[in-house]
């Protein structure tokens, strides 16, 4: 085989340009789907110049180990479908956070100097937890573990002595004191288990609907991994310094953005376990009344202005299509018709523009909350479907868990109408004065079924 | 190993890249934050390399053992990243293109 190594770093320089150029074209729906072509050709290359590292060996192992992992990969992600993409992500993070750990084991078990080690022992403890961490959080999602917080007594304290002693062994593999009674032979093993069981133990506690924040976080983290295992090779490896710091600051900024439209600290997603208790009962008054689906029907078919409100239930309930039937009657009929997406509406950031995309809903129709609040005043309608927590009032009263979230100001509307499978209450276990103000009505059933009578309904009008 | 100068130089292109991350998505709008997440997901998968040259270079047993579950999974983590990323980015591209219309 020809000496190929010389292409190695010119390849890694183009394919890091691509990937900011990836990024960069992200800014533009029309634009964004071209450059992720191109970061994808460059990383296939990326992975076949890598062949030609001086002195590699294992060929066959390393080609044996791309097509298992990569046929997994690929197929598993052709097959999951637009509701259980959030998982996916969450999976796939752990993936490489897993990879960054095995990594740095390999270097760990080589000749190591103090800082290569120190970097190497950072880049496993952080690519551990992403690994765990993110196993968990796809267990929830995918509904194979309650999604509810897990908590226990004394779980914050256990956490921190867990990873106080995942710290401790790494320094003491990186030292390799002589005064400690253990090898370095043992330390190690010890030191990636007590790392895989800190991101498992912390990420028990979040609960479902935090998992937007939880999953950003745990992709920085792994971008982080993989940019202090970049440091852990003979040269240092660039690429995935530059890539995987790139990924850190993605994955950070929006990591804060999410918790800022959610108005909690990082603090208090990651050890607040919200939603495990239930709220003392708020003092609501009036009652829900009910609607039926022929007079929702009529309410729409008059109105002038009508924004749909989605949340997760709608993606449960696989109501999407049914949604975008809706809105285009409507629009046949001169009626205005507007989606408001909260930040934190779905299991992932912007999952809602997703499942609504994948409808086929232009996206230009789609408005996140600070562009579509001003509007509610002069809506004559808002449908809120399978949405509860961020359509919540309750978040401009003081005292209640949700003061201070922002929220789609729906209870503005001249009419709310609010499509729910029965009387529970949100992920945040707290009432929604929403549900019993005199301008809202509620209409039961499965969103799904209930938007396909709402279309019956309307094409007879 | 890396010598002390190499680690520096390295450091000074990791905060230039910190900025050049902060800056890129910054620009992009709410509506793309799952394609952006699943994307940087893709992105980080440049770990496959790494665990590559891990992997060729592992001497004992326990080494390549290591080195073969860390490719399986960093390849796993590029070609998942990317189909997700391509699948989603498919839909905005139609729901753009043809407002209105679609499956």
């Amino acid at each position: 085989m020809a000496d190929l190594s010389f292409a190695i770093e010119p390849v890694y320089l183009a394919t890091v340009f691509l990937f900011i150029i990836a990024l960069q074209r992200m800014s533009h729906p029309l634009t964004a789907r071209s450059g992720i072509v191109w970061a994808g050709a460059a990383m296939l290359i990326a992975t076949l110049v890598t062949f030609f590292t001086p002195n590699l060996t294992n060929i066959a192992l390393i080609a044996i180990a791309i097509v298992v992992g990569g046929g997994f990969g690929y197929i598993a992600a052709r097959r999951v479908s637009m509701t259980h993409m959030p998982q996916m992500v969450a999976f796939y993070n752990g993936m490489g956070g897993g990879a960054a750990a095995g990594i740095s084991a390999v270097a760990l078990l080589g000749p190591t100097t103090a800082i290569t080690a120190s970097l190497a022992v950072a880049g496993g403890l952080i690519g551990a937890v992403s690994f765990s961490g993110s196993l968990i959080a796809f267990l929830k999602l995918q509904g194979w573990m309650p999604s509810r917080p897990v908590t226990f007594p004394g779980q914050q304290p256990v956490n921190m002595v867990v990873l106080a002693l995942a710290i401790i062994s790494g320094i003491f593999v990186v030292l390799q004191p002589s005064w400690v009674p253990l090898s370095v032979s043992m330390w190690l093993p010890l030191f990636f288990l007590l790392a895989l069981g800190f991101g498992l133990l912390m990420t028990l506690p979040i609960g479902g609907a935090d998992m937007p924040v939880v999953i950003s976080m745990y992709n920085a983290f792994t971008g982080l991994a993989v940019a202090l295992d970049g440091f852990s090779f003979a040269t240092p490896n660039y690429a995935m310094i530059i890539a995987g710091i790139i990924v850190g600051a993605a994955g950070s900024l929006l990591t804060l953005h999410m918790a800022k439209a959610m108005n909690r600290s990082l603090a208090n997603v990651f050890f607040g376990a919200f939603g495990a208790t239930e709220e003392q009962a708020a003092q609501v008054s009036g009652s829900m009344k009910a609607i039926e689906v022929d007079d929702v029907a009529i309410l729409l078919a008059y109105a002038d202005r009508v924004i749909i409100a989605p949340g997760y239930g709608m993606a449960v309930a696989q109501a999407q299509q049914k949604v975008k039937e809706l809105s285009d009657l409507l629009g046949a009929r001169g009626v205005s018709v507007k989606f408001a997406i909260h930040p934190v509406a779905g299991r992932m950031p912007g999952h809602m523009n997703v499942l609504l995309a994948e409808a086929g809903v232009a996206y230009d129709h789609l408005f996140d909350r600070d562009e579509v609040n001003p509007e509610f005043p002069g809506t004559d309608v808002v449908l809120v479907i399978g949405a509860n927590d961020v359509v919540n009032p309750a978040a401009h009263r003081q005292g209640s868990p949700l003061f201070g979230m922002p929220i789609l100001d729906v209870e503005q509307a001249k009419n709310v109408i609010v499509l729910k499978r029965g009387q529970g209450k949100g992920f945040a276990g707290i009432e929604n004065d929403l549900f019993y103000r005199d301008n809202t009505r509620m209409l039961y059933g499965d969103a799904r079924e209930t938007v396909g009578k709402l279309v019956q309904a309307l094409k007879k009008l | 190993m890396i010598d002390i100068t190499a680690f520096w130089i390295a450091l000074y292109i990791a905060m230039l890249a910190a900025f050049t991350g902060y800056v890129v998505i910054s620009r992009v709008p709410v509506i793309l934050h799952t394609p952006l997440m699943s994307g940087s997901n893709f992105i980080h998968g440049i770990v496959l390399v790494g665990a590559m040259v891990a992997l060729g270079l592992a001497t004992t047993p326990l080494e390549q053992a290591i080195g073969f579950i860390a490719v399986v999974l960093g390849a796993a983590n590029v070609t998942g990243g990317y189909v997700v990323t391509e699948r989603i980015l498919q839909m905005f591209d139609r729901s753009g293109k043809k407002p209105g219309k679609g499956a």
